[in-house]
């Protein structure tokens, strides 16, 4: 019987001939991925050793990789000693994957990783961070776990008692309208599937659109697969997998693909024609509250945000640029934008684009997680609505319970920056 | 038997249970202070010691869904609290029991604020109706974890036989 891409990497990783839903196996990872809440997992997993006399050692350095993105600069003493804590544990474990607060490799976890090459197709990749499905965009079977998890996963070197997840297979064709594109797709999806419709499952991408389709544009949707709910998202990898990993992230060495067999069994196949698709909006306060954008127009808003491990990327600031170039933010509203990665800042910075939100009114933040989940930097004041490129609008999500969080794409965003209401990009 | 002490709507998500700005507490004996902490009054009562331990939430549909954070499971493992949803989101569910913080997922449950519930191996009996309604079974694969009392213990019994 054929199997999923999915099944293939399990089966790969577990040192299988095949693997079938629901069956239970223990891949060895290829990549582990941490934040801030390393500080939690470095307690968790001394806590394993304690009482062995066995040295806490992590399993292989060269496959962890930790990034600092969720309060950059630190936003309190205590965040700034959790990550004085994780440097050192970093040092002592040679653990060479590591990316501090820095303006020339930092950045947010989502981004560094296809950025630097350390994600494969076939990996087996782990992430304390829901939104570690991004890097299916590589085609990587890459899902989020908790900071126990990642402390056994650092111990062992295997994911323990992992059930093989059924595959949703998502068929999308035809070519984008103008102004609309793989964010719109995503908030569609969801809003088809709801909040829990993937729950448990994979969301494996096919069809002409996704094969057109930029990695960054990939990062977009299986970062957001988890909005539905999915295990992980994947995009087969395919040429333009092995341009970005070659000519992006300068890869050397071989880069072999994993794609699915003819006959591999899928539990639902969802199609999708983006010919005639409009911009999407998640409303408050979930994120499957998805409408199309005639239906919200004029919502006055308080708080644009661009940026994110969502949209954050060179195109996606292209598209922003554009349409603020030479215009201004609308009184009344305040704009903030953060690039995913200090590369994509520097590459914005040299293409203009940073120089045109600042002239615009927008405010450019480091890069980092910045306002989106409410921690740092960018909080709602009472009552305050927001528009954001980021991928969460729960209650309270922005810092503020009273707040409401709208979710949008890149050139919905920087549309309504200018009007301070929702705006529809294709009129504006 | 225990009470039902909060009845909650669909897609409780983990920021609704442990908001993200909180996030750089993360030892268990610290998280239990911000446990539903935008709700003031619940939030309140939980800090007060309002509720008997093994006391129950019941949820809807997706609860926990959202964040890997696992402060979301140990700060209401810190109340010894148990869950009964709907269904459950797959990272909270993973997280509760790699905590060993109680969650049952019972599709069909009907109970309201102040109801007591009978957890059985396999089903929960609502005492103020009468109704019984079925468990989903916890996925099998996370037996072994369950039955050494958490993940932790569980690796390190791996770690052991490895070494």
């Amino acid at each position: 019987m054929g199997m999923t891409v999915v099944e293939k990497i399990l089966a790969r990783a577990a040192g299988q001939a095949s693997v079938k839903v629901g069956d239970v196996v223990e891949p060895q990872v290829d990549l582990a991925m941490s934040h801030e809440n390393a500080a939690l997992v470095i307690n968790q997993f001394q806590e394993v050793f304690q009482g062995t006399g066995i040295e806490p050692k992590v399993w292989d350095p060269s496959r962890i990789a930790i990034i600092f993105d969720h309060r950059v600069p630190a936003e309190s003493p205590k965040t700034a000693t959790n990550h004085k804590k994780i440097r050192g544990f970093v040092a002592a474990n040679g653990i060479t994957k590591f990316h501090d607060v820095r303006g020339d490799v930092g950045g947010i976890c989502h981004q560094i990783l296809p950025e630097y090459g350390y994600v494969r197709p076939g990996f087996v990749v782990l992430g304390t961070d829901s939104h570690t499905t991004s890097h299916g965009a590589l085609g990587a079977f890459s899902f989020g776990v908790g900071a126990t998890e990642m402390a056994s996963a650092w111990s062992l070197g295997i994911a323990v008692n992992i059930e093989v997840p059924a595959t949703i297979k998502v068929v999308v064709k035809g070519d984008f309208p103008p102004m609309v594109g793989p964010k719109d797709l995503i908030l569609h999806l969801i809003g088809k599937l709801t909040a829990q419709g993937a729950n448990f499952k994979v969301l494996e991408f096919h069809g002409e659109t996704i094969r057109k389709m930029s990695t960054s544009g990939r990062i977009a949707i299986c970062n957001m697969s988890v909005e539905a709910g999915a295990t992980s998202g994947i995009v087969p990898g395919d040429e333009e997998t092995v341009r970005y990993l070659r000519e992006e992230a300068g890869v050397t060495e071989p880069i072999p693909c994993v794609t699915p067999d003819a006959d591999a069994t899928y539990v639902q196949t969802v199609e999708i024609d983006v010919t005639a698709l409009e911009p999407q909006i998640a409303c408050p306060h979930m994120v499957d509250n998805v409408k199309p954008i005639g239906q919200v127009l004029g919502t006055k808003i308080q708080q644009i945000v661009i940026g994110s491990c969502t949209n954050g990327r060179l195109d996606d600031l292209a598209d922003a640029a554009a349409i603020l170039r030479g215009k201004k933010v609308a009184e009344g509203t305040r704009m903030l934008v953060f690039p995913a990665s200090s590369k994509i800042f520097a590459k914005a910075l040299d293409l203009g684009y940073i120089h045109d939100f600042m002239k615009a009114g927008a405010v450019v933040m480091n890069s980092g997680c910045g306002p989106c989940l409410g921690v740092h930097e960018g909080a709602l004041g009472d009552n305050e609505v927001a528009l954001s490129t980021t991928n969460r609008n729960f209650k309270g999500r922005m810092g503020n319970p009273t707040g409401e969080v709208y979710l949008c794409s890149p050139v919905v965003a920087a549309a309504s920056a200018i009007t301070g209401v929702i705006t529809d990009p294709r009129k504006g | 038997m225990s009470k039902v002490i909060i009845k909650l709507e669909n897609d409780i998500s983990t920021d609704d249970i442990y908001p993200g700005r909180f996030m750089a507490t993360v030892l268990p004996t610290e998280t239990p202070q911000f446990a539903f902490f935008d709700r003031t009054e619940f939030n309140a009562q939980l800090k007060a010691k309002a509720f008997p331990a093994g006391s129950i939430i019941v949820g809807g549909e997706n609860f926990g869904c959202g964040s890997s954070r696992e402060q979301a499971c140990s700060t209401l493992k810190g109340h010894e609290v148990a869950i009964v949803a709907k269904s459950i989101s797959r990272i909270f569910l993973q997280n509760s029991i790699n905590l060993g913080l109680q969650v049952v997922i019972c599709p069909t449950i009907e109970a309201s604020e102040g109801d007591e519930l009978e957890i059985t191996a396999d089903q929960v009996l609502n005492k103020n109706t009468g109704k019984a309604f079925e468990q989903v079974k916890l996925p099998a694969a996370r037996k072994g974890i369950m039955d050494a009392g958490g993940l932790i213990p569980y690796t390190r019994a791996r770690l052991i036989a490895k070494a």
